[in-house]
């Protein structure tokens, strides 16, 4: 009977052990198909991406595409040269970066070098509110607010700008920039402020010569992230900015970056398969190349400073 | 005879520039905190008059003074709901996997590297594979799902990244107790790491969620539909949300269309303030647990 029983219990036991090895199994396979996920993204991004362009190249040359100055894809008599997009894209960039950029480092200097726990614990928390607001709503200012105040100032100053649409982008930029910053600073060891000090530096020269050369690489990767984020910020732009693909440099026209006008032509009804319904894919390859660029220089500058942190 | 000058010229040069900085620091404070300031004051001085029980509970109009969000409120609540149901098991599940399965080898890195990667791809691209896939070859149409099933990619580098941290707060010493008690690896986690580690989970994936709330580029390219009568009955019902609505009364010309959007404003940044408490409330409950 006792030894009947115990045949019973390992055969049980045999039976758990080799369905716990099973459920092992099963659980593992679908763990690892949930990280395949993000792969699978990546290659139908660049898939759908790819494939649609070829189309397009098959019937505009990538000559004209990259060198022309006209774009009118919609009219027609179309002309497919990117170039009034990418200037479009470059100034408010550039206008997002001169604000976020200086502001985002002296931010983030003064919070990790000089100020007190008390005022951290105000610009911190608000850095992170400004970082939450959706872009729209910094779009809604920005044409609502900032272009009427500047219109005040600069009568020259068109309903749609690259200025004011810049402007609020630097803002929604600095938080990215400061804290990403902060982190390069505050990795920065204390000996060699320590050292700085006992020569005899006084605080300002401690900060600028030693602490941040030292956290410069990254730092300069803080703004390669920046600069990416304000290529790749649409809604801010599509508001305020304007829809209208001019060539120039000049921050106070109505211009269109790449995004606003992949949300202008999505909002159309433009019929699958022609060429302006592929346009959308030729500036979104141009767009995923430009911020993929940004983003692995930026990741490679952080991964060799934290190889060279003392 | 040697003479010590008690404030030498450099010193008290260097006095005035350490100062200067001091208020050039001081100044930027202030901007960030007068920016936030004046961006929140001037959307409620334009919007607050809007605000009543019928702008919630009307459906969008030609009249301004009639629109509502209703269909806006409802549709990204919907869209947020299904958007959790499909990124939270996927982006927990591939968290658990690099986390405490996964062995470090090529394969794993790429995995990694790929995700920081996908973080940094711009929104409005996530729009165009969410349009060619799921709108046109799943043919979804410009569904509920459709944005659904976009927004949870988007979303999913975040909630792997968030949920890994989470993951991270866990002691290994409880991974070993339970290894040393013959549990599997799976068991160990389903039964000893994830319900530590769980508020912190929630807390990151609730804030990665509230990003989906504000998002507005990829539902605008796939096409959420802005003008809609009627609130979504099912997966395959068109939608809009409180972003997309907010971007369409934002670029009318009447100043009116413009007001209901700042009284959409008010009401989408209460819902993130509401959903940052709720993830701020999970985290002081975490580390008191963590205390003990």
């Amino acid at each position: 009977m006792a030894y009947a029983r115990a045949v019973v219990r390992v055969g049980v036991e045999k039976r758990n052990r080799w369905r716990m090895r099973l459920e092992e199994r099963i659980v593992r396979t679908l763990l690892f198909l949930c990280a395949l996920v993000g792969i699978v993204t990546t290659v139908a991004i660049v898939l759908i991406l790819a494939t649609e362009s070829v189309g397009f190249f098959e019937q505009v040359s990538l000559v004209e595409f990259l060198t022309g100055t006209v774009w009118t894809p919609t009219f027609a008599n179309p002309s497919f040269g990117v170039l009034p997009l990418v200037t479009g894209t470059f100034l408010t960039t550039a206008i997002a970066m001169a604000v976020s950029g200086p502001v985002g480092l002296l931010t983030a200097i003064y919070l990790s070098e000089y100020a007190s726990p008390r005022v951290r614990r105000v610009v911190k928390p608000t850095l992170e509110v400004l970082a939450g607001i959706p872009t729209v709503v910094y779009g809604y200012f920005a044409l609502t607010f900032l272009t009427p105040l500047l219109q005040r100032f600069i009568p020259a100053l068109e309903g749609f700008n690259a200025l004011s649409a810049g402007l609020v982008m630097g803002i929604m930029i600095l938080p990215t920039v400061a804290s990403l910053s902060e982190d390069a600073l505050y990795a920065v060891p204390n000996s060699l402020r320590y050292a700085s000090l006992a020569l005899g530096a006084t605080r300002f020269q401690t900060v600028w010569g030693v602490v941040v050369p030292a956290a410069m690489s990254g730092i300069s990767a803080s703004f390669l992230l920046g600069i990416s984020r304000a290529v790749g910020e649409t809604m801010i732009v599509a508001i305020a900015a304007g829809q209208q693909p001019t060539f120039t440099f000049n921050p106070l026209r109505a211009i269109e970056t790449m995004t606003a006008f992949i949300v202008r032509i999505t909002m159309g009804d433009i019929p699958h398969g022609t060429v302006e319904y592929r346009t959308i894919f030729a500036v979104g390859l141009l767009l995923f190349l430009i911020t993929l660029a940004l983003n692995l220089a930026s990741e490679a500058i952080r991964q060799r400073y934290k190889g060279a942190r003392l | 005879m040697i003479r010590i000058e008690s404030r030498p010229e450099w010193r008290r040069r260097e006095h005035r520039r350490e100062q200067l900085f001091q208020l050039v620091g001081a100044a930027i404070v202030l901007f960030a905190l007068t920016t936030l300031t004046v961006l929140l004051v001037k959307i409620f001085l334009d919007g607050y008059t809007r605000l009543s029980p019928e702008f919630l509970s009307n459906f969008p109009s030609r009249r301004p003074d009639e629109a509502g969000i209703k269909a806006a409120l409802v549709g990204s609540f919907y869209l947020l709901l299904l958007t959790a149901a499909l990124a939270i098991p996927i982006g927990v599940g591939a968290a658990i996997y690099l986390e405490e399965f996964a062995k470090r080898n090529w394969f794993t890195r790429l995995v990694e590297i790929n995700i920081t990667n996908l973080a940094g791809v711009p929104s409005i691209i996530y729009g165009l594979l969410g349009l060619q896939v799921f709108v046109r070859t799943l043919s979804m149409d410009r569904s509920l799902l459709a944005g659904a099933c976009t927004m949870a990619l988007l979303a999913l580098p975040v909630i792997i990244t968030a949920a890994r941290e989470g993951l991270r707060t866990v002691p290994n010493s409880l991974r070993y107790g339970s290894l040393a008690l013959g549990a599997t690896q799976w068991q160990t986690v389903r039964y000893t790491v994830l319900p530590v580690a769980l508020p912190a989970i929630l807390t990151g994936v609730i804030l990665s969620l509230s990003r989906v709330v504000g998002e507005t580029a990829p539902l605008l390219v796939i096409g959420a539909v802005v003008y809609i009568s009627k609130l979504p009955d099912g997966l395959c019902s068109p939608f809009t949300v409180l972003p997309v609505q907010i971007y369409d009364w934002t670029t009318r010309p009447q100043k009116a269309f413009q007001e209901n959007a700042a009284a959409g404003i008010i009401v989408l940044l209460m819902l993130l303030l509401a959903m940052n408490a709720a993830a701020i409330y999970l985290r002081n409950r975490y580390q008191k647990r963590l205390a003990l």
